[in-house]
């Protein structure tokens, strides 16, 4: 299979990659990785006329620690994410959910940016970053902006991202002294894409209470989603048996879930609850 | 579009359409075709080669994309006489049937053990998740790493 004609252009500066998305409009499209758009332009389920590869430009693809958070690149692969030291220290929901990403030959090629403009409804990175509360740097003709993760995705397969705009970098916050993370997947036996995903970070107080519990789940929407109610029921809770199943039961509060052959409706629904409990009692005290 | 990529150690200008997958770019231009293409949908792994060293797969990565890079082929792993060890360890240990997929198993068994030396027999499985053989060969494949790595270990051991 082989993608429709196009032009490539590889520019070298942000601002050369902007000027060339204004003058080519709605027939221009950002190559990152390619392990979403390239599959799509050999099935011809895309066709794009002026293709613009920013893997050559140089500073997206960086992990570094400001005082307060952490700053990925865009171009930053999955496997950078799961080997970076830095990570592992400081935000290791990041690491531990990119390592589950696909296989080493798909870590190795796809980029974090990549994979959030394309907003698949089974990302693993999208629950990551909601549940971090992550902040995207954003650029466009007009100068940078800034959005929060739970701003960025607006649809299936749709950013806030105008089309003469990049992303250039997430931020996530540093992980909190005392709290604990989890990325739990149940992976498509084919594609390993996620059924259902579950990304959480609790902090806990001294005594070993929740106080601030973040979960956000992947696969199960249009849009992965932060479920609030869940996240409501762990506060000032220790992570007993009950406190878990009685969040595991609210995490899909609200949701018309996707379904197809593979994974039906109620299907869906209940690994979402088998799964973040799983993820919540990897997090609970010996 | 002209291109300039070293391939296997040596450098090789040409004329290439923009459109061009890695892995045609490698079998029809260049006639590497050790480089295998199974599914052409990014699972099977059969294409997979070293670009910068890193493993990826072939079929999903343009031949623009890897201008000014170096590729790895399963034709320059060997060195000019003989075999390479994870190439004497998968004959021996018989680690094909059909032989489709090897070259994309024995590239991936060579990235794994460029990072890893000594691997665990899961960490050898996963290594191998982009890589699909359908004789479903995997044990003897899964052996003959392990017995690679030893084999590399006990040439780095002598002098």
């Amino acid at each position: 299979m082989i993608p429709s004609r196009f032009a490539y252009h590889a520019p070298r500066t942000v601002e050369d990659a902007i000027a060339l998305l204004q003058s080519h409009g709605d027939e221009a499209k950002l190559l990152a990785g390619g392990h979403s758009l390239l599959p799509l332009m050999k099935l011809r389920l895309a066709r794009v006329a002026h293709l613009i590869d920013i893997g050559r430009i140089e500073g997206l693809a960086s992990i570094r620690q400001s005082e307060s958070s952490i700053h990925i690149g865009a171009m930053t692969t999955h496997s950078e994410l799961a080997e970076s030291e830095l990570l592992a220290q400081r935000q290791p929901l990041l690491p531990r959910a990119a390592i589950q990403i696909g296989d080493v030959q798909v870590r190795n090629s796809g980029t974090l940016g990549g994979s959030l403009a394309h907003a698949d409804p089974a990302a693993d990175l999208v629950p990551v970053l909601l549940a971090l509360e992550a902040e995207l740097r954003i650029c466009g003709p007009a100068g940078e902006r800034s959005l929060a993760a739970g701003d960025f995705f607006t649809s299936m397969f749709t950013t806030a991202l105008a089309p003469d705009e990049i992303l250039l970098e997430v931020r996530v916050p540093l992980a909190p002294a005392n709290s604990r993370c989890s990325y739990e997947k149940v992976p498509h036996r084919a594609s390993h894409l996620a059924v259902v995903g579950v990304a959480v970070q609790i902090e806990f107080t001294a005594d070993g209470r929740c106080d601030q519990a973040r979960l956000a789940l992947t696969g199960l929407a249009p849009v992965p989603y932060r479920a609030l109610a869940a996240e409501a029921s762990l506060r000032g809770k220790t992570l007993s048996g009950e406190s878990i199943e009685a969040a595991a039961q609210q995490v899909t509060d609200g949701v018309e879930p996707l379904s197809d052959l593979y994974a039906p409706a109620d299907y869906r629904l209940h690994l979402a609850r088998v799964t973040t409990a799983r993820a919540l009692a990897s997090l609970a005290p010996l | 579009m002209q291109i300039s990529v070293r391939v296997n150690g040596k450098q090789t200008s040409a004329e290439v359409e923009p459109r061009t997958l890695l892995v045609h770019f490698l079998r029809e231009q260049l006639r590497l075709t050790g480089v295998h293409i199974g599914c052409d949908t990014s699972q099977c792994g059969a294409c997979s080669v070293l670009l910068d060293g890193k493993l990826v797969k072939s079929c999903t990565i343009l031949a623009v994309q890897a201008d000014e890079r170096e590729v790895l082929t399963i034709e320059g792993l060997a060195p000019r006489e003989g075999l390479h060890p994870v190439q004497e360890a998968f004959q021996e240990c018989h680690a094909l049937q059909c032989g489709f997929c090897t070259p994309g198993m024995v590239m991936a068994a060579h990235a794994l053990l460029s990072r890893r030396p000594n691997p665990s027999e899961p960490e050898i499985r996963e290594a191998l998740r982009g890589n699909r053989c359908r004789c479903t060969g995997y044990q003897n494949i899964v052996t003959a790493i392990s017995a690679a790595a030893e084999k590399q270990s006990k040439r780095e051991a002598q002098p």
